[in-house]
């Protein structure tokens, strides 16, 4: 904001004469503030662009070299020095779309229950335990992940749907796999509970601007909470909404080391939900520090530059959505 | 009377999934924290803190590590402060709707949920290929890169909470407006700007993706930030991995620390919004 753009509310005295050079050396330091802000937001614009670039660049040998076979083929092959994407792209989308189907009904739930039912007292409290489940590192949730819940769901759950499985069904194909608990299926559980807190924390910021009067209407018309909520606050958050949801999947498309410990990182395309897979960002966790060589650091490169690729344009569109108004 | 009784049941039912849901968080929360404890607790002892990571079978703790990651997030922090603030400054100062200034805006808010392992992989690029050696250096520019668009964001929203009243008065006063933004903006929102701090702080301190390829680890301590440098989330990953049952013992320890002190720095940000409220 310059000096002039300040609006004089009230008529003022004559002022009184500064001294010529002060105020030529404070102008001119104005100036120069006012760079040094404006090359800090230039620095944001240049690193998101130097992401693109370098991936770009790093990943160019890998698409020069195979094509439009990177996107096709699910071959992974260091030895031979064969890579294909499909598998790790396939797993991406598969463990984020079933964290996102476990995570959306659930994180509603929350956000409903502290803006319509949570008793004021709890408020702060509950809100609080929500918001520490989305500062717990995601290592944290990857230790947990694998040394407690994979086995604790390999034997209550795994197991059994496995021993329940006609032999020849199709039900049998789609529960095969290593009882393990290390699977796509237990990655998208981890994954859900990594992305609920912040979906539940912009949908409740989105319930909040329902104006009261609107809600107290329904309300005064005889209309029970569900009614409320899914024929008044839902629709009027709709845009938001999905935007919501959208900023939940960047989350858990680019989410790396808690899936890398428990999705059991197997390459090629993955044929179950209990099968072990592995997503883009869990091949390059765990590859890239030892890559054998120039084509496979490439390769790695090259699927780094489709996640971001996937993730920006989810991003962008779930921004684009929410607006400003709600603050995420 | 049917239909009030199938309205009174389907609210029943939303009602109690709404609790469910919110208890199957809670319970979430607590599975967690109760494995972290159980598990960390017994190998928290005063080697720990003295004694750098252990070959297998050999008494050790985690110093190095624990010093490498304070190094590392305090280098991170310097750095995103200065440039997280003055972009955020410029966002709400300066950049009012001009269309430069909403592309900043969009591209910032991007890059605050873009995947963390890009972000590894940018530095190695840039930084680590070209020095051809992993470094702490390193590790602090992707954390930096990391904390920036959290204190720019939170910068700008505070910014814009302050008053115009008190931006015109100190320029009624004389003041030039870099003074302005100096002394009475920036003094009037530093509770925000701490709290923004605090909760980059606590980003980065657990992250451990983009740390796998730019710092590495070091088995050793050491602190020349200019080599492979020890840090608490890598060593976690590896030792969690390991075959050998007192380096997955160490991890949960480690884990243990990380999360705990990620989630009180957490607490502190959230009292200190509370305290700025309520004043």
């Amino acid at each position: 904001m310059r000096t002039e753009d300040y609006a004089l509310s009230i008529a003022t005295p004559e002022p009184v004469e500064a001294s010529p050079a002060r105020t030529a050396r404070g102008a001119a330091f104005d100036r120069l503030f006012e760079a040094l802000c404006f090359s800090a937001a230039t620095f944001l614009l240049c690193a998101l662009g130097g992401i693109i670039v370098s991936l770009a660049i790093g990943g160019w040998p890998a698409f020069a070299k195979f094509g439009f076979h990177f996107f096709t083929t699910a071959t992974w092959d260091p030895v031979a020095e064969v890579y294909g994407a499909l598998g790790a792209i396939v797993g991406t989308l598969a463990t984020s779309a079933l964290a996102l189907i476990f995570a959306l009904p659930l994180s509603l739930g929350v956000a409903i229950f502290l803006v319509e039912l949570c008793p004021t007292v709890l408020r702060r409290p509950i809100g609080t335990a929500v918001e520490l489940l989305a500062g717990i590192p995601s290592i944290v949730y990857g230790m947990w992940g694998l040394f407690v819940f994979a086995p604790w769901f390999a034997m209550h759950i795994q197991m059994p749907l496995m021993m329940a499985a006609p032999a020849g069904s199709v039900w049998e194909k789609l529960v095969a796999g290593v009882p393990n608990g290390a699977n796509i299926l237990t990655a998208s559980v981890i994954l859900a509970i990594m992305i609920l807190p912040f979906m539940a924390a912009t949908l409740r910021e989105l319930m909040l601007t329902v104006p009261s009067q609107v809600r107290e209407s329904a309300y005064g018309l005889g209309s029970t909470t569900f009614e409320v909520v899914r024929k008044v606050s839902l629709p009027y958050v709709r845009t938001g909404a999905i935007g919501a949801v959208m900023l939940g999947l960047g989350r858990a498309l680019g989410e790396t080391m808690a899936v890398t410990f428990i999705i059991g990182n197997a390459h090629g395309l993955p044929t179950a939900v209990f099968a072990s897979g592995a997503t883009i960002a869990s091949t390059i966790a765990n590859e890239f520090a030892e890559a054998t060589g120039e084509m496979h650091t490439a390769s790695l490169i090259a699927l780094g530059l489709v996640l971001f690729v996937i993730t920006f344009v989810v991003l962008a569109l779930a921004r684009l959505l929410i607006g400003r108004q709600a603050h995420a | 009377m049917n239909r009030r009784l199938t309205r009174n049941v389907g609210n029943a039912a939303f009602l109690a999934f709404c609790w469910a849901a919110t208890g199957l968080a809670l319970l979430a929360l607590a599975a967690i924290l109760w494995s972290l404890l159980k598990q960390g607790i017994g190998g928290l002892d005063a080697n720990v803190f003295t004694m750098s990571t252990p070959a297998p079978g050999s008494e050790g703790g985690l110093l190095n590590a624990i010093l490498g990651s304070v190094m590392m997030c305090a280098l991170a922090m310097l750095g995103a402060v200065v440039i997280g603030v003055l972009a955020g400054t410029w966002l709400a100062e300066y950049a009012k709707a001009s269309r430069y200034g909403a592309l900043v805006r969009f591209l910032n808010d991007v890059l605050l949920s873009a995947p963390s392992i890009l972000v590894g992989l940018f530095v190695y690029e840039i930084i680590v290929a070209p020095t051809k050696g992993f470094s702490g250096y390193a590790g602090a520019v992707a954390l930096a890169l990391l904390a920036v668009p959290v204190i720019t964001r939170t910068t700008e929203d505070v910014l814009r909470l302050q008053p115009v009243a008190l931006r015109e008065a100190s320029v009624a006063l004389g003041a030039p407006v870099w003074r302005t933004i100096l002394a009475v903006v920036w003094k009037a929102a530093q509770g925000g700007m701490l709290t923004g701090a605090l909760l980059a702080f606590a980003r980065i301190s657990g992250e451990t993706a983009p740390l796998l390829f730019t710092a590495l680890n070091n088995q050793f301590l050491n602190l020349n930030l200019g080599q492979p440098t020890a840090n608490l989330p890598v060593v976690i990953f590896q030792y969690a991995l390991s075959a050998y049952d007192d380096w997955r013992r160490l991890a949960w320890t480690g884990a243990m620390l990380i999360a705990l002190s990620v989630l009180a720095v957490t607490i502190v940000a959230r009292l200190l919004t509370r305290e700025l409220r309520r004043s």
